[in-house]
């Protein structure tokens, strides 16, 4: 078959793969849903879950069809839609790539026309490297659960403390990034300001739901705090680019 | 080995997990080959070796931790499920720590679990949605998506993210908080290889970091004061 990067045998391949993706969310889906049943949580709390989990994830999976149209410029569109669907991130895909391409002597983001051995390289340093997640945890999973029970049952609050800890470790990291080009101000560059001022903007907006919340029991709120503040945040920052940027 | 009638609800989806990800693994790695036969094409052997070499070590060392690190956060169900889709930090972790907090349960426990899984179940299938709603429609989409208006709101999606999940839980956190937050911000200002790109490989370190702050406050009793043992 004469290659080309957006043949119409790429995108089946890579609709039956992501359809085996679909199928285990699926299956995992059913089988918390039958056990949070047995555990007696409210199918009104379930339900208020999957709403608030659907509607969140709406901003962050339109940034990921961005991330495929970047890709596509040199990938065509089957392999980035893979990638970005299965495991990958944009920003990994585009290193792993940038890297394969490197090693042949092409320049990432070029846009120059691939051979089909040069494609299937890519494809390959692109799948080989992001799998060392996937099959630890399968050699592990079960192990890290089991010290995690261990842990919960000989001192419960520390259990606690430590699953906080966790998050605010994550948490941390992310705010750090979002400082990184603060500096760029010594040089008179103010671009570096408008993450700061969006994360200032979207906790100003996360405080005012929780007030409305509280002071005219809005409690409908509560599902969608997270997207509103999101939205939010992410609408301020046209302007803020606009006058900083 | 415990058979399938045995087996807790625990135990059931680190069985299921397991094989989920070995077949997972290979048709990803069946991809290429069939890519391969298709094209009547081999990889250029120098191309991926070199490829291979300046990718593999980060990417696998950073695989690695990322598994210790997100695992206790995501519960067994939603790291079988966000392992496999990806995009761990900026939405499937984020999702499901919004779940907990509505929820009002604690990521460690059963109900905790189940609902993180259903929380990590159900973006993975809007994600993936959308994207084959994108790629159907990425003619008319790329200019909108791309336009000079839209991109800056998706550049800054991180601090919009971070900003509202971040004062939850600092808030109720506030004592652990303190230290890791400056520590992580003066860190990101004053080194300059910390940026977007690296960002992923300092989770890790602020999650050890403040495990340890966490250690030290509460066999000192700074977190809950001297009575931790009654807590047992």
């Amino acid at each position: 078959m004469k290659f080309d990067v957006n043949s119409p045998v790429l995108f089946l391949i890579t609709a039956c793969v992501i359809a085996v993706v679909i199928a285990q969310s699926v299956f995992f889906l059913v089988r918390a849903l039958r056990r949070a049943e047995e555990l007696g949580i409210p199918a009104e709390k379930l339900k208020k879950i999957m709403r608030t989990s659907a509607i969140f994830t709406i901003a962050p999976a339109v940034s990921i069809v961005i991330g495929v149209i970047t890709l596509s410029k040199d990938l065509g569109i089957p392999v980035p839609w893979l990638r970005l669907s299965v495991i990958g991130s944009l920003s990994y895909e585009t290193i792993a790539a940038s890297n394969a391409e490197s090693a042949m002597g092409l320049r990432f983001g070029s846009g120059t026309p691939l051979t089909s051995s040069q494609f299937v390289t890519i494809v390959f340093v692109m799948t080989i490297c992001i799998l060392a997640g996937i099959l630890l945890l399968a050699a592990i999973g079960g192990k890290l659960q089991h010290g995690m029970t261990a842990m919960k049952n000989k001192d419960r609050k520390w259990a606690a403390t430590f699953s906080n800890a966790l998050f605010i470790g994550m948490i941390s990291a992310f705010v750090g990034y979002i400082f990184c080009d603060v500096g760029k101000l010594a040089q008179g560059q103010t671009y570096g300001l408008i993450p700061v001022f969006v994360f200032v903007i979207s906790m100003g907006v996360m405080v005012l739901c929780g007030t409305l919340m509280k002071v005219y029991k809005w409690n409908w709120m509560g599902d969608y705090a997270l997207p509103i503040t999101l939205l939010v945040g992410m609408a301020s920052a046209i302007p803020l680019t606009a006058w900083l940027g | 080995m415990k058979n399938r009638k045995q087996m807790t609800y625990m135990d059931s989806v680190n069985h299921y997990g397991r094989i989920w990800c070995v077949i997972m693994t290979a048709l990803l790695l069946f991809v290429p080959v069939l890519m391969c036969l298709i094209f009547h094409t081999r990889p250029d052997a120098k191309g991926l070796a070199l490829g291979l070499l300046a990718t593999a070590p980060m990417y696998w060392a950073v695989g690695i931790i990322e598994v210790f690190t997100y695992y206790p956060m995501l519960g067994a169900g939603g790291s079988y499920l966000s392992f496999i889709t990806g995009n761990i930090s900026n939405l499937k972790l984020p999702c499901a720590l919004n779940s907990l907090e509505q929820a009002g349960c604690q990521a460690d426990s059963e109900e905790g679990e189940v609902i993180s899984t259903i929380s990590i179940a159900v973006s993975s299938i809007v994600t993936t949605v959308i994207i084959i709603i994108g790629v159907i429609l990425i003619v008319p989409l790329t200019p909108l998506l791309q336009s000079k208006l839209l991109a800056p709101a998706f550049a800054q999606m991180i601090p919009a993210l971070f900003g509202g999940l971040g004062i939850a839980f600092i808030s109720k956190n506030v004592k652990l908080s303190i230290l890791p937050l400056i520590l992580m911000t003066v860190l990101f200002i004053t080194v300059p290889a910390l940026n977007a790109g690296t960002v992923g490989i300092m989770v890790p370190v602020g999650v050890l970091l403040t495990l340890l702050e966490a250690r030290i406050m509460y066999k000192t009793g700074f977190l809950y004061g001297k009575n931790n043992e009654q807590s047992r």
